[in-house]
């Protein structure tokens, strides 16, 4: 986003005026971030709690089955949407089994 | 065309918006200009307009209520006074920087403290940094017929700005002048007709976002989209102002000019006052001084080079304020526009700057006639003109 050509005065909408609905959604707030959120499935127990906290819904359910190593099965597990995420880091300060590490932006 | 009757400046304004086929009135009483609404909801009652009235608790909310109702696609309309409209401040940029085409009738009156009620300026003159296309009449009949224009002006898709009307509070907003009040709401409407669909509005079949976040790569844009707005503003005013003349037969102009041509003393001046510097020019002609007069209408986009050209050849200016900024660099802020607009346009003409009149102290043609005389001084000594305003009519 940042890097494409943004419109010059002539072009845009007069007063500010946003003419496409919704568009917010194409915004990408990852330059917001300086840490990102990072889930280790191995040690995710699938209790929704980022999901739940995440005040961007930026933790998203993904249905998959996982099987971790010492052989547990599930049938969802958590992303997370780096287009959306702020790195508030939340979700990490709430799971409960310290699944979600906070990792420094390297740019 | 129309009909010739007894009307104050306030009563003139009222039967203009009514002309008009205005929407949506939301407005806070003050003084003077409470009559003005006050006559739009008897047209109301009488089912003479058919127009929602919103009473409000505050001009803060007249003028955001204006801008809601503008921003649906309404023709609307509100009118304020000095503290009313340092209350609605915030919200004069917020209806020029979304480009609503809202009419607001100023009745200018002091800015208090101590509280006043009568005419100056002040408040006018606080607001011409606000975005606002901004005119100011001299006469009934022009208060009538600057509201049908405003319409016209403000609701030109290449323009789309709030149009400020202004009249001087009592001096006209009170007196009873012959106004001719057009009958036939057609012809007004064919003049200045409704256009919302040729603007963004809030319409549920086309959503838009009006007023949202613009962070730093957006905001500049908008701004200077704004400024090119005002600029095109006063290529619309002239052909506004040339059609109002082929439909209604009266002429105005940006900048109106009385006994110019040979004059060689000349006096700026705004409102109610030209009128008195305008009688006043017809008694010194008599006496054989060479005076003559611009008012200026325009104020908001300011006639810079028009101004310029109109006293390029004079021997002296004086430019009357009746309004006061203090510490400005000078405190007169129709005197610094002139100045800067003779600078601008490398016109070496020598200028001196007037403040009288505040807080309604009637302006004579004593006062105007001392201001002759410090022109007549200036122009024949060749002294040095004073960089400070001459005050005109206080006390020592």
């Amino acid at each position: 986003m940042s890097q494409t050509k943004l419109p010059g005065w002539r072009e845009l909408p007069i007063g500010s005026v946003i003419t496409e609905p919704g568009n917010t959604a194409k915004l990408s707030f990852h330059t917001w971030r300086t840490f990102r959120p990072v889930i280790d499935k191995e040690k995710c127990v699938r209790c929704g709690l980022c999901w739940m906290y995440c005040p961007d819904a930026a933790i998203v359910e993904v249905k998959e089955t996982y099987v971790t190593k010492s052989g547990k099965k599930y049938e969802v597990s958590y992303e997370v949407n780096y287009q959306y995420c702020k790195g508030c880091g939340i979700c990490a300060n709430e799971c409960p089994v310290k699944a979600i590490t906070m990792v420094e932006e390297v740019r | 065309m129309g009909k010739v009757i007894p009307l104050s400046g306030n009563s003139a304004i009222a039967y203009a918006v009514k002309m008009c086929d205005v929407d949506v009135v939301s407005a806070y009483p003050i003084t003077p200009q409470t009559t003005i609404v006050e006559k739009i909801a008897e047209f109301i009652a009488n089912g003479e307009l058919d127009a929602e009235m919103l009473h409000v608790e505050s001009e803060h909310s007249a003028l955001s209520a204006a801008v809601g109702a503008s921003a649906t696609g309404a023709r609307v309309f509100t009118a304020t006074s000095s503290q009313g409209l340092a209350l609605m401040y915030e919200i004069l940029f917020i209806a020029s920087g979304l480009r609503l085409p809202v009419v607001m009738a100023l009745v200018t009156r002091a800015l208090s403290p101590p509280i006043n009620i009568w005419c100056d300026h002040s408040d006018f003159m606080a607001a011409a940094d606000t975005g606002w296309i901004q005119v100011m009449a001299s006469t009934n009949q022009e208060a009538f017929d600057d509201v049908i224009m405003a319409y016209k002006l403000a609701e030109d898709p290449r323009v789309l700005l709030p149009v400020m009307t202004a009249i001087d509070g009592y001096i006209m907003s009170h007196t009873i002048e012959p106004v001719e009040v057009l009958e036939d709401k057609d012809i007004v409407l064919k003049f200045a007709p409704k256009n919302f669909k040729r603007r963004y509005r809030l319409d549920p079949d086309n959503p838009v976002t009006i007023g949202p976040l613009g962070s730093p790569n957006w905001y500049f844009e908008f701004k200077r989209q704004h400024y090119e707005a005002m600029k095109v503003a006063k290529q619309v005013f002239r052909e506004v102002v040339t059609e109002f003349k082929k439909v209604f037969g009266r002429e105005y102009s940006e900048l109106e000019t009385y006994m110019l041509d040979d004059a060689d003393i000349v006096l700026v001046s705004m409102g109610g006052l030209a009128g008195t510097v305008r009688a006043y020019v017809d008694r010194a002609r008599k006496e054989g001084i060479k005076l003559g007069a611009i008012r200026v209408k325009l104020f908001r986009p300011f006639p810079q080079e028009e101004i310029a050209k109109l006293i390029s050849n004079k021997k002296i200016v004086g430019v009357i304020d009746r309004a006061l900024a203090p510490g400005a660099v000078h405190g007169g802020p129709l005197f610094t526009e002139v100045a800067t607009a003779i600078y601008l346009n490398k016109v070496d003409v020598p200028l001196v700057g007037f403040i009288t009149g505040l807080g309604g102290r009637a302006v004579t043609f004593d006062h105007i006639s001392e201001v002759v005389k410090h022109l007549k001084k200036y122009s024949e000594e060749l002294r040095e003109l004073p960089k400070e305003p001459i005050f005109i009519g206080v006390r020592e």
